[in-house]
């Protein structure tokens, strides 16, 4: 076996929500690794956005504009880029929203379209693309969950939900899915910044307060999840399939943090 | 291009029960990334041939003669570590014993053996090198650990328990140790080709009925595992800290799998590689 490295070389990959973000940084970081990469979101201006960089490095992209809740648009989408590039290889399942609602106050339309575009889109998308992969013998789908698919994060309850059914959305699709040599894993980043983060990085104190309570004390760029797809994506991870990588800077490790709280330890028991 | 996130160019990493197996694999590989490695086990002939097989790759190497159950003996590889080579980056805790045996039937001695060799020495190695990593603000510790750890194997008894442990060792010592900038994980193996499951991947007809269980259906080599070890070493999981990956080709997934108890989906769902559409 050769070394291991993260050449995507020659490889299809299709990334949704790739307008902004960690679906943009995780369409650069594939494109840098060698793959041609299909940029898909909602938002046409997005789009246009990172498909100029990442053919400014010189390497291949394509937008297509997708609905991912509308199969006939995620058909469609599948269809083109089999026309443009006979094979997918690499499907990432990243376009979401999330509406900041406690849940008592949540309208039905909300719930319905958190859940749509989180669980269905991604249903929809490994649908299409699974059929073409089962085809190949081989390929490889990540979903982007989330923190909140795991812990029960106040005020976003829908999102909350819909997360935590991606991840088990991923290890139904990895057991369907091993025997085609396709494997299905899931990423669950914490506190990256993002637009989807605005709220907590829009002042100094309130990304203190966040910070606080994050074990590596920073939040995340959103390149710090793409190189965990992109491990995901390469055959440096081929025997892992249904895990959910958890990449939070230990958030999800300390149920409480005596630094946050304001306990403090003895002096004489603190490292340095 | 996309190596260059892996690279571990300049490192210092020590790799416990790297005279084979899943902890060689590791060590060619780090080296292979660029790392100096440090190669501890009991048998030194072995170890030295990974040794050479580090040199070979022009790196250095340094074989420290290490029972991981004895405390002085895991003092001793940190010293001469820093002795030698001035610092540590990587701890990778691989060695590890497995008694197969019923919980029910298996002895004190039995028992105190495994979470001495597969726990304590986890946590004495990392409290020692943690001493400079701290000092540095930076470092990266990795746990081997196992399935074992997160499903009740029938027979593995105090083995999967050590396994289990380390599994929260590696989380305390991550909650602990990120202020410093030090990342702590652990990796879960499935069934690797090494000489602990040699009794199951050199009988054809056993190794099947293991390969049925896996939806992978096969064994992993230890390079897979080394690759993820690498990654988790290499700044692409520079925000990854007091995480669990699952390597087993998805064994740990299926509470009930109708392909192994004979239950079989309705033609009509089947899905051919050929009429797919």
């Amino acid at each position: 076996m050769d070394s291991p490295n993260m050449s995507l070389k020659g490889k299809v990959a299709i990334i949704t929500g790739a307008g902004r973000g960690i679906g943009r940084s995780t369409a650069i970081s594939f494109a840098n690794a060698g793959a041609n990469v299909v940029i898909v979101d909602i938002d046409a201006a997005e789009i246009e956005n990172t498909v100029k960089i990442v053919q400014s490095n010189n390497t291949n992209a394509l937008g297509i504009r997708t609905d991912v809740t509308k199969k006939n648009e995620v058909d469609a989408m599948v269809a083109k880029v089999l026309h443009a590039f006979n094979t997918i290889d690499i499907l990432v399942n990243n376009a979401a929203i999330e509406y900041w609602i406690p849940l008592m106050h949540m309208r039905e339309e909300g719930w319905d379209k958190t859940f749509d575009v989180n669980v269905k889109g991604y249903f929809l998308c490994s649908q299409a693309v699974g059929k073409v992969m089962i085809k190949n013998n081989k390929g490889v789908i990540i979903n982007f969950s989330s923190l909140a698919g795991i812990f029960g994060d106040k005020y976003s309850g829908a999102y909350c939900a819909s997360k935590a059914a991606v991840i088990q959305l991923s290890r139904a699709l990895a057991g369907e899915l091993a025997k085609y040599n396709i494997r299905v894993n899931c990423i669950a980043p914490g506190m990256i910044k993002t637009r989807m983060a605005e709220a907590a990085l829009k002042d100094e104190d309130t990304k203190n307060r966040f910070c606080s309570i994050i074990p590596l004390g920073r939040f995340a760029e959103p390149e710090e999840m793409a190189s965990i797809a992109l491990f995901l994506a390469s055959d440096a991870s081929s025997y892992i399939t249904g895990t959910t990588i958890i990449a939070d800077g230990g958030i999800s490790i300390t149920g409480m943090n005596p630094d946050e709280t304001g306990k403090t330890i003895p002096d004489k028991y603190k490292t340095l | 291009m996309g190596k260059i996130q892996f690279s571990l160019e300049g490192k210092i990493a020590i790799v416990t029960g790297s005279s084979r197996g899943i902890g060689k694999a590791i060590a060619i590989a780090f080296a292979d990334a660029g790392a100096d490695v440090v190669v501890a086990s009991r048998t030194i002939s072995d170890l030295e041939k990974t040794a050479d097989e580090i040199h070979s790759k022009g790196r250095r190497a340094l074989v420290v003669r290490t029972d991981i159950s004895r405390q002085q003996d895991i003092e001793n590889l940190i010293e001469t570590t820093v002795n030698e080579f001035g610092s540590i980056d990587i701890l990778v805790n691989n060695a590890a014993q497995l008694i197969l045996m019923l919980p029910s039937m298996l002895r004190d001695e039995g028992w105190d053996k495994m979470i001495n060799t597969n726990l304590r020495s986890c946590f004495i190695s990392s409290r020692e090198a943690s001493k400079f990593m701290i000092k540095n603000r930076k470092g990266s510790i990795i746990n081997i650990g196992s399935v074992a750890g997160t499903m009740a194997v029938p027979y593995e008894s105090a083995y999967a328990v050590s396994k289990a442990g380390l599994i929260h060792l590696t989380k305390v010592m991550a909650g602990e140790l990120s202020h410093y900038n030090v990342r702590v994980n652990s990796i879960e193996v499935g069934m690797v080709k090494t000489k602990m499951t040699e009794a199951v991947w050199s009988n054809p007809q056993v190794a099947k009925i293991f390969e049925q269980g896996i939806p992978m259906h096969r064994i992993a080599e230890p390079e897979e595992i080394a690759a993820v070890a690498l990654f988790l070493a290499s700044d692409a999981a520079s925000y990854v800290t007091g995480a669990s990956i699952c390597v087993d080709g998805g064994a740990s997934l299926a509470g009930f799998n109708p392909d192994i108890q004979g239950m079989t989906l309705p033609e009509k769902y089947r899905i051919h590689k050929e009429s797919s559409e």
